[in-house]
C-alpha cells in the first residue's frame, strides 16, 4: 500500500473516536503493540535524545524497501513511534523521501510533532528520512 | 490570618482560562508563577504613562521611570532587609546573578582553590562554578544528599577546608522542594572563611527571607517566580564584597569616566548595571512583591504547607505513586512517578485533563541519576491554587494510571 494510502486510512480509524481519551487509549494500545526493536539496536549509536522521552531506530534495506524497527521509553510516544512505522516502513527510499507527515494534524496529534515537544518525535522522522536518502544514494 | 483564596484566585486573569477545555489547573509554579492583574497594571501603566531611558534624561518621563524603578529597588531591599538599596543589583534573572558572581570571583581563585556546590542543584547551578574551575584551575565538590533529597550536613563540612574560598547552594531544591539548612551552611562556610551564594529562586515565592539574619554574603532570585514577569531579577551582595567583585560587563551606566587610557567604575549598584535595564521589568518587580506582601508570606508558607499535606497524603493513597523528596522541611513540591509509568506520558494525560505539571528532570540530572530514575512529575502548588484543584489532580493521575497500566 502507498504511504498515502496508508495515512488515509489512519485519518479513518481515528474518525472514528469521539474524544481525546478514546485516541490516547487507542495510542497507548498501539504502542504496547509496536513489535520491540531487537534488543541489540538499543544502543547510544540507535538512540535519539528526546530530552524527555528516548526513542531507538533501527533501519534495513531488503528489496528495496527500507525496514523500521523502534521502541521509545514512554508508551505515548511508543504510540506515535507505532503510527509512524506504519506510514514509513516497508516502503521505497523515494517515496519515504517524498512523504509529508501532515495527516498527524488531521487525527489530533500535532501537539506531539511539535519541536519543542522535546519526546524525540521531530528527530525521529527526520532520522527516518535520512535512513530513507542514505538508501537512495545506495541504489541509484 | 486565614486567606481567602476565591478572592485571591479573582486576581490572576489566566487562572479562569481553559485548557483543552477543561478548567486550567496550575501546577506547575516552580517552573514559573502566575502574575496578578495588579503587576500587569503596573505593566501596562509603565508602557502607557511614562516609558522612558532612566539615570540620564534631564526630562520628566525619565525622571518618573528613574523614580519608580529606584522605588523598586528600594521595595526589594526592605523585603529581603538588605542593609542598603545598593547592596540589591538589578539582574535578568537568577541565572544572571550566579554568573555575575561565578565571574567576579574568578579573579580572586587560583589553582588548587575549593568550590564546594550541593548535589541538589539545578543545571544552572553547576555549569557555571565548572566553567570557572577550568578557568582558575579550581577544584570544585560537591556535598551529597540522601535518600530523604536531603543534604548530608557531616559531610558537609568534612568538605570544608582553609582552600574553599565559595559554598554555593540553593535555598530550596526545585526538583524535590527541599529546605536545606543554609543558617547553619553559612555559619559553617563563614567558619573557614568561605562566602557563600544562596540561590533564592524557589525560596522567595515561598518564604520571608532576611539576609542580614542569614549573615549571607550573595543571594539571588527571580521576578517571575514571585508573581513577577520574567526577564528580571535581584542578586543581593553585602557591601564588602560587592565593592570587592569585578564588573561583569562594561557599558553604559556602569562607569564613572571614560577616557581611551582608563575608565573609573560607577559606584554600587550600577557598576553592575550596564546597559539599559529592564526597567519596566524591574518596576514589576518592586508591585509583585508589594503584592506578596500584601497577602503576607507566613499566610503564604502556612496556606502552602497546607496543601503539601493534603496533596501527599491524597496522592499516597494511589497505589504505586513514589513521591521523590520527602524531607520533613519542604515546600509544595511534590516530585512522583507511577510504578512502571514514564513521566512524560502521565505528563500527557494530565495536559489533556487541562492540569499543567511539569516532567523530567527539572534540570537536575544529577538527583534524578541518584534515584535511577529518567525523571518525574512534578506538581507545585502556589497560595491560588486549592485542595479543590488537587483533587482534580489526584483523578487525573488516577486516570493517567489507569489508562497507561
Amino acid at each position: 500500500m502507498s504511504i498515502k494510502n496508508i495515512q488515509q486510512d489512519i485519518i479513518e480509524e481515528f474518525s472514528m473516536f469521539d474524544d481525546w481519551e478514546e485516541r490516547y487509549q487507542y495510542m497507548i494500545d498501539l504502542g504496547k503493540s509496536l513489535p520491540l526493536i531487537d534488543e541489540k539496536f538499543k544502543t547510544e549509536d540507535h538512540l535519539i535524545k528526546g530530552c524527555q522521552s528516548r526513542v531507538w531506530v533501527n533501519a534495513e534495506l531488503k528489496d528495496d524497501k527500507v525496514l523500521f524497527t523502534a521502541d521509545s521509553d514512554a508508551i505515548i510516544t511508543k504510540g506515535i513511534i507505532a503510527i509512524l512505522i506504519r506510514v514509513f516502513s516497508n516502503q521505497n527510499p523515494k517515496d519515504i523521501i517524498e512523504a509529508d507527515t501532515e495527516f498527524i494534524d488531521e487525527i489530533g496529534l500535532k501537539e506531539h510533532l511539535s519541536p519543542t515537544r522535546a519526546n524525540g518525535l521531530v528527530s525521529m522522522i527526520k532520522q527516518l528520512k535520512m535512513y530513507a536518502i542514505a538508501y537512495q544514494t545506495q541504489l541509484s | 490570618m486565614a486567606l481567602d483564596i476565591q478572592d485571591i484566585r479573582k486576581d490572576f486573569p489566566i487562572l479562569s482560562r481553559k485548557v483543552n477545555d477543561k478548567p486550567l489547573v496550575y501546577f506547575d509554579n516552580a517552573a514559573t508563577s502566575q502574575t496578578p492583574q495588579q503587576v500587569i497594571d503596573c505593566i501596562v501603566d509603565y508602557y502607557s504613562s511614562y516609558n522612558a531611558n532612566i539615570h540620564r534624561g534631564v526630562h520628566k518621563l525619565s525622571q518618573e521611570a528613574t523614580d519608580k524603578y529606584e522605588q523598586a529597588r528600594h521595595t526589594i531591599q526592605k523585603h529581603f532587609n538588605a542593609k542598603h538599596a545598593f547592596e540589591i543589583i538589578m539582574t535578568s534573572g537568577t541565572t544572571h546573578g550566579i554568573n555575575l558572581v561565578a565571574n567576579g570571583f574568578s579573579a580572586f581563585l587560583k589553582s588548587g582553590d575549593e568550590i564546594i556546590v550541593s548535589a541538589l542543584e539545578h543545571h544552572s547551578n553547576i555549569v557555571p562554578w565548572q566553567m570557572l574551575c577550568e578557568r582558575t584551575g579550581a577544584i570544585l565538590k560537591v556535598i551529597p544528599m540522601n535518600n530523604e533529597g536531603e543534604l548530608v550536613i557531616e559531610q558537609f563540612e568534612n568538605l570544608l577546608t582553609d582552600k574553599t574560598k565559595l559554598v554555593f547552594v540553593n535555598h530550596i531544591s526545585n526538583a524535590l522542594g527541599t529546605i536545606n539548612p543554609i543558617e547553619h551552611i553559612i555559619q559553617k562556610a563563614h567558619e573557614v572563611g568561605a562566602a557563600v551564594l544562596v540561590d533564592g529562586a524557589q525560596a522567595c515565592p515561598h518564604i520571608q527571607v532576611d539576609v542580614q539574619a542569614l549573615d549571607v554574603d550573595f543571594y539571588v532570585a527571580s521576578a517571575h517566580k514571585m508573581c513577577g514577569p520574567t526577564g528580571v531579577g535581584m542578586l543581593y551582595g553585602k557591601e564588602t564584597w560587592l565593592n570587592k567583585l569585578p564588573p561583569y560587563q562594561g557599558g553604559g551606566e556602569m562607569i564613572a569616566e571614560v577616557t581611551f587610557e582608563k575608565t573609573t567604575y560607577a559606584d554600587l549598584p550600577h557598576k553592575f548595571e550596564a546597559g539599559t535595564p529592564n526597567i519596566c521589568g524591574g518596576i514589576a518587580f518592586g508591585a509583585a512583591v508589594d503584592y506578596l506582601n500584601q497577602i503576607g508570606l507566613e499566610n503564604i508558607e502556612a496556606y502552602e504547607h497546607e496543601l503539601l499535606v493534603y496533596a501527599t497524603e491524597k496522592l499516597l493513597e494511589i497505589e504505586g505513586l513514589k513521591i521523590y523528596g520527602t524531607s520533613k522541611h519542604k515546600t509544595s513540591v511534590i516530585s512522583f512517578n507511577l510504578e512502571g509509568i514514564h513521566p512524560y506520558d502521565v505528563g500527557t494525560i494530565l495536559d489533556k485533563m487541562g492540569i499543567a505539571v511539569r516532567t523530567g528532570h527539572h534540570c537536575a540530572q544529577p538527583i534524578m541519576d541518584y534515584f535511577k530514575i529518567p525523571g518525574t512529575v512534578r506538581a507545585s502548588f502556589a497560595f491560588y491554587n486549592t485542595k479543590d484543584e488537587i483533587d482534580l489532580l489526584v483523578s487525573g493521575v488516577k486516570k493517567a494510571k489507569m489508562m497507561l497500566s
